[in-house]
């Protein structure tokens, strides 16, 4: 086990790089004077006609070889300077900061409760395969596919704030807002809901909970569908094997065999695709925070994306991508745990 | 051999009420994009544009003239989602086909070299995967450029990197097959041992991941063109017509669901077209999946 975590430790660098690399070729797509934003923090530093554009360009090397300038992004990047957002009117790693607790917030909430209704879902779907729960579930788990997160979205909020006025957009009502913004509140983590309870303020908490419902049904809603349809047909791999039948020819209840036998097995493939869950998420978080108002880094991603914000954009992309890279370090490292066919690989 | 493969599986199609469905939908929405200039006459050269009935900014609802209604700017719904049809058509085919293609490429190199052709390859994928799919098209077309032609493009480029693992995958299985080596030791060249030997077999998984993505890839195009950065306004584009309802959701006091149908409209042509793909992929998958067949 060991030797498997640190074979994948090593491989880490490697795809660090990488990501880099991409990142960087993709910034050389445009012109330098464009690129040029993504050097300047100081947006004073911008004026002064092209005379001043050119001095620039030159100060940051953007006339020399490619892996020069990939070399002195790299250290630039490094050390934690990846331009000026004009979108957010702030230095990117601030804004960056800034917008990650309502992101986190709402991934928190869509990830576990998918997880245990997906696994659950796709469990009662293939122990009844054929029967109607059966095919009400996959046909639930086949649209919730091919439901974009962006009609869903707006279909909810037209209910459920539009006609039912129970579930209103952005992250706090108006009064939380101001309360938040007061001495009187302490900011821990950024994240309201558990603010709140490290504040010990339980109409804050009601209200952040409040304005999470709609965000986190559309983020999740394609997300479990992907998990129930892959614990199904896991499960029903699983019952086809000899060791559940040999289970069930030596007499055991039914129930254990199910529950013991089969569907540990069958989490496996489950494991990894909760991993990859955090892929569709992270993608899908871009639109949810934008129907749903909500001021976190996918927002403002989105933002900075039609106002062609390129500092922004690729200080996003490397953020992702650093997330990425470890998220599925510690998939592959669990999965080593989960099955161990996967370290002798 | 391969017609009686084909009809049984026809049969097969025929007999799931889901994939049924499935088939209709396809259907359906191929004969739209068909008859598109009889079901909705061309107005301008570019037929993709929209036509508009004035320039008032609130959407007006289903009438005789305009069956769909109107959306923001007077946009008619109906033209839209029609000729929208073709769109996503065109989205779907051309990038999914583009996909498979590198990806097929990539994966047998990849799988029937292995070595350090393999390592290196691999390690690229594994690079592209990085990114969540939507985040990673959404900064390239940034870099590119707003377009429709750029947001496949860079769906394209981040689109593959499945197809070359599955295909790699099966052929490190394939590779070791007694009529491989048969096939090598008659004197096969390696194009000859991929093409002939090698990827028919492993191209049954390909198929299926293609079907479900074309439904996919619409659905990521028409989410970039939802945030503003596909094709140009008035262009008939179901993502975009649904931006366009982003500002009507709550209608009037009194009448919350007033502008309905500047989401439903859109958003079902959407949800069908994705849903017939994917429920016909899902029917492949069952009945071209050996461990799956006579589990029913």
């Amino acid at each position: 086990m060991l030797t498997f975590i640190i074979r994948r430790v090593l491989i880490l660098p490697i795809i660090l790089f990488g990501v880099t690399l991409l990142i960087f070729g993709m910034t050389c797509l445009i012109n330098p004077y464009q690129r040029l934003s993504i050097y300047v923090t100081n947006p004073a530093a911008l004026k002064g006609g092209p005379e001043a554009m050119q001095r620039l360009i030159h100060k940051y090397g953007l006339d020399r070889p490619v892996w020069d300038q990939y070399y002195s992004w790299l250290v630039k990047v490094l050390h934690g300077n990846l331009g000026r957002s004009e979108s957010a009117r702030m230095p990117v790693t601030e804004a960056l900061g800034k917008f990650l607790p309502a992101t986190v917030e709402l991934v928190f909430y869509s990830a576990w409760p998918v997880v245990l209704l997906g696994i659950w879902l796709g469990y009662i779907s293939a122990t009844h395969q054929d029967s109607p729960i059966d095919h009400v579930t996959r046909l639930m788990a086949i649209t919730g596919w091919a439901l974009p997160i962006f009609v869903l979205g707006l279909v909810l909020l037209m209910i459920f704030y539009g006609v039912l006025g129970w579930f209103p957009p952005g992250r706090l009502s108006l009064w939380a807002r101001q309360y938040v913004q007061s001495s009187a509140w302490h900011t821990y983590t950024g994240l309201y809901t558990f603010d709140a309870i490290l504040n010990g303020n339980g109409r804050i908490l009601l209200d952040a909970l409040r304005h999470l419902v709609l965000p986190v049904i559309t983020l999740s809603y394609a997300s479990w569908a992907l998990i129930l349809r892959i614990m199904r047909s896991s499960m029903l791999e699983t019952l086809r094997q000899d060791y559940v039948t040999t289970a069930r020819a030596k007499g055991l209840v039914e129930s254990i065999v199910l529950k013991k036998h089969a569907r540990r097995n069958a989490l496996i493939p489950v494991a990894t695709i909760s991993g990859l869950m955090i892929f569709t998420m992270l993608g899908g978080v871009v639109l949810t925070e934008t129907i749903f108002d909500i001021h976190g880094m996918g927002r403002f991603a989105a933002q900075a994306a039609i106002q062609i914000d390129i500092p922004t954009i690729m200080g996003f992309a490397l953020f992702f991508g650093l997330i990425m890279v470890f998220a599925n370090l510690l998939v592959d490292i669990s999965y080593g745990f989960l099955d161990p066919r996967v370290r002798l690989e | 051999m391969k017609r009686f493969l084909k009809s049984r599986m026809l049969k097969k199609l025929l007999a799931n009420p889901l994939s049924l469905i499935g088939i209709v939908l396809i259907i359906f929405f191929t004969a739209i994009a068909v008859g598109a200039p009889w079901l909705a006459k061309p107005v301008y050269g570019n037929h993709y544009i929209i036509p508009r009935d004035g320039f008032t900014s609130t959407p007006n609802p289903p009438s005789a003239e305009h069956l769909f209604g109107t959306t923001q700017g007077q946009y008619d719904i109906y033209y839209g989602i029609i000729w929208g049809t073709r769109t996503a058509f065109r989205v779907g085919l051309i990038v999914v086909a583009f996909i498979v293609l590198i990806g097929v490429l990539i994966g047998s190199i990849s799988g029937f070299y292995g070595g350090v052709i393999d390592e290196v390859m691999m390690r690229v994928t594994d690079i592209f995967l990085t990114f969540p799919f939507l985040v990673a098209a959404m900064v390239l077309v940034v870099v590119l450029g707003k377009s429709l032609n750029h947001v496949m493009i860079a769906m394209i480029v981040f689109g593959w990197m499945g197809y070359a693992r599955v295909i790699r995958g099966d052929i490190l299985s394939i590779k070791e097959n007694d009529y491989v080596s048969a096939a090598r030791a008659v004197g096969a060249s390696d194009v000859r041992i991929i093409f002939r030997h090698v990827l028919p077999n492993a191209i049954y998984p390909i198929f299926v991941m293609a079907t479900m993505d074309i439904g996919a890839m619409v659905l990521t195009a028409a989410g970039l063109s939802f945030l503003g950065l596909g094709s140009p306004v008035g262009y008939a584009d179901w993502g975009q017509m649904i931006s366009f309802a982003r500002n009507w959701i709550l209608g009037t006091h009194g009448n919350a669901l007033q502008y309905w149908y500047t989401v439903i409209y859109p958003g079902m042509a959407i949800v069908l077209f994705v849903l017939g793909w994917n429920l016909v992929g899902d029917a492949f998958r069952d009945i071209l999946d050996p461990r799956m067949r006579g589990s029913r």
